[in-house]
């Protein structure tokens, strides 16, 4: 069959590749606030931080776009197969990535609550934390605008790591604790923070399993995750 | 709670789609059709299901109306036309000299493009073949015939006060239930139509589909439309044909969510060509 890969109506190409340039951005964005609060966090930059917050809306507008967008090429273009997967997963995934600028929006609220809290072990993990984490979301995003289920599939592998970062900075922080009540308030911030990156990580995941169904049109099987982090934290 | 949801009519397609068919009504195997030297049709095999509406799609040429027509034996009426390989209705060759095609045209009935009422009274369409087949016993059962083809057909109720009008003097869509009323109206087994819709508006082709749901279940029905979103509403298995070739035949959801062959991917996503 001649087809060169594109539609015969190229408009709808066009209104495709208009939508998955919407998740990139919004993935953009996101990644650079996760990394702007973690920045932030570091180096007690108040003025940043809300600014982080201010940006989050530049987020939420971009999600009603790409919903927008989505229900208009469905109405009009009565998308089948790959391309309605295309559009379904989109559609997902920029809710998945708003989520992901709150998260962001929620460590920069912490940065002005964290004033006193000296240059303690989890100040310096948790940046490479997320800095992991981000990537995670960047390749994620990547394999969704290239289609590539394997690079999804290589992204869930990396999970793991974001979840031993986790792990090791609960413990440290219930020592600091334990240690002295007087570092319970900052720890606790400090614990949500984790938290907080620790489900950016699998938000990825997540997104990289509707890649995987986008691209190939098969669910990937139940893996465990999540509860098997509850298992460490007693 | 899962269990306490009402099933909706796509979770009955589903069902449908997935409850063992047991024996189909009409098998095609390595069915090939040559007009000339040309070959149009390449070794098809297909299976026609009781309680199914069968959807066939592809491009322009692709062999789908050649395949139908194969299955009530109107390509007999062309006379450069040659067909092999066996086609079955109820375990019986279709093809077999004992056949009688009269009787194998009133158990397959087609439906064709363009609404063809014969120039005569409503009435009269519908009561034209139950009458040269014998079916009825007099005026009263030949009424009976009528109103209940109508009915079926969704077109008593806007028929019944003009029976002795002219079926020409309706409108498209009424035509075309009147030609689904008359194939209904000597009883068949299956239901062919030949992209019934493709010369009426919106809505009467609503009417249409609605009518092959109804319908769905009292005859074996195959269709062959232009139109995937037609086939992805009517049909519960479909049937992507290339080039004289069979290409893909599955369920419909799957079809349209997740073909297996690029080339059907191609075609329904409007890449082809």
């Amino acid at each position: 069959m001649a087809t060169n890969g594109g539609h015969t109506i190229k408009a709808f190409d066009d209104d495709l590749d208009r939508l998955r340039a919407l998740i990139s951005e919004m993935g953009g964005l996101a990644e650079h606030n996760i990394r702007e609060s973690m920045r932030c966090l570091v180096e007690r930059d108040y003025e940043g931080a809300r600014h982080i917050v201010e940006e989050d809306r530049k987020l939420d507008a971009l999600e009603i776009e790409t919903e927008r967008r989505a229900v208009q090429l469905i109405a009009l273009r009565a998308p089948m197969a790959g391309d309605l997967r295309d559009i379904v997963a989109a559609l997902k995934i920029s809710s998945v990535v708003e989520r992901i600028g709150d998260y962001a929006k929620n460590i920069a609220k912490r940065v002005p609550l964290l004033d006193d809290i000296g240059n303690i072990e989890p100040l310096s993990l948790l940046p490479e934390m997320a800095r992991i984490a981000t990537e995670m979301v960047h390749d994620v995003l990547t394999a969704f605008v290239e289609r590539d289920a394997a690079a999804a599939l290589e992204v869930i592998d990396r999970d793991r790591k974001v979840d031993d970062f986790y792990n090791s900075i609960f413990r440290t922080l219930l020592t600091y604790m334990m240690e002295n009540p007087h570092n319970i308030t900052q720890s606790t911030h400090l614990l949500f923070v984790a938290k907080n990156v620790e489900r950016v990580g699998d938000h990825a995941t997540n997104i990289a399993e509707m890649v995987y169904y986008a691209a190939t049109g098969n669910y990937l099987g139940d893996r465990p995750r999540g509860s098997d982090l509850l298992e460490n934290e007693r | 709670m899962i269990d306490t949801i009402v099933p909706t009519p796509l979770d009955v397609a589903e069902t449908v789609d997935s409850t063992p068919a047991g024996e189909p009504k009409m098998t095609a195997r390595d069915v090939r059709v040559s007009y000339g030297d040309k070959e149009a049709l390449k070794g098809v095999d297909i299976d026609i299901h009781n309680d199914k509406v069968t959807a066939f799609i592809g491009p322009s040429g692709c062999g789908k109306s050649t395949f139908l027509r194969c299955l009530n034996r109107m390509n007999d009426t062309i006379p450069a036309a040659r067909v092999t390989g066996t086609i079955e209705l109820d375990g019986e060759n279709i093809n077999s000299p004992r056949m009688d095609v009269v009787h194998l045209r009133a158990r397959v009935g087609m439906v064709f493009q363009k609404p063809n009422p014969f120039p005569k009274s409503i009435y009269e369409n519908v009561a034209y073949g139950p009458r040269i087949h014998g079916l009825a016993q007099g005026k009263a059962e030949l009424d009976e015939i009528v109103e209940k083809s109508l009915r079926r057909a969704g077109l008593w109720d806007e028929a019944k006060d003009r029976l002795e009008d002219s079926g020409t003097a309706l409108s498209g869509g009424q035509q075309q239930r009147l030609c689904i009323a008359r194939a209904i109206a000597v009883d068949p087994e299956v239901i062919l139509m030949d992209e019934p819709c493709s010369a009426l508006d919106p809505i009467a082709t609503a009417k249409i589909e609605e009518l092959i749901h109804a319908l769905r279940g009292r005859y074996a029905i195959a269709i062959v439309t232009h139109n995937m979103q037609q086939a992805a509403r009517v049909s519960q298995c479909t049937a992507f044909f290339h080039l004289g070739e069979m290409v893909e035949y599955g369920k419909t959801s799957e079809i349209f969510t997740n073909p297996r062959e690029q080339r059907t991917q191609d075609y329904i996503t409007g890449r082809y060509g």
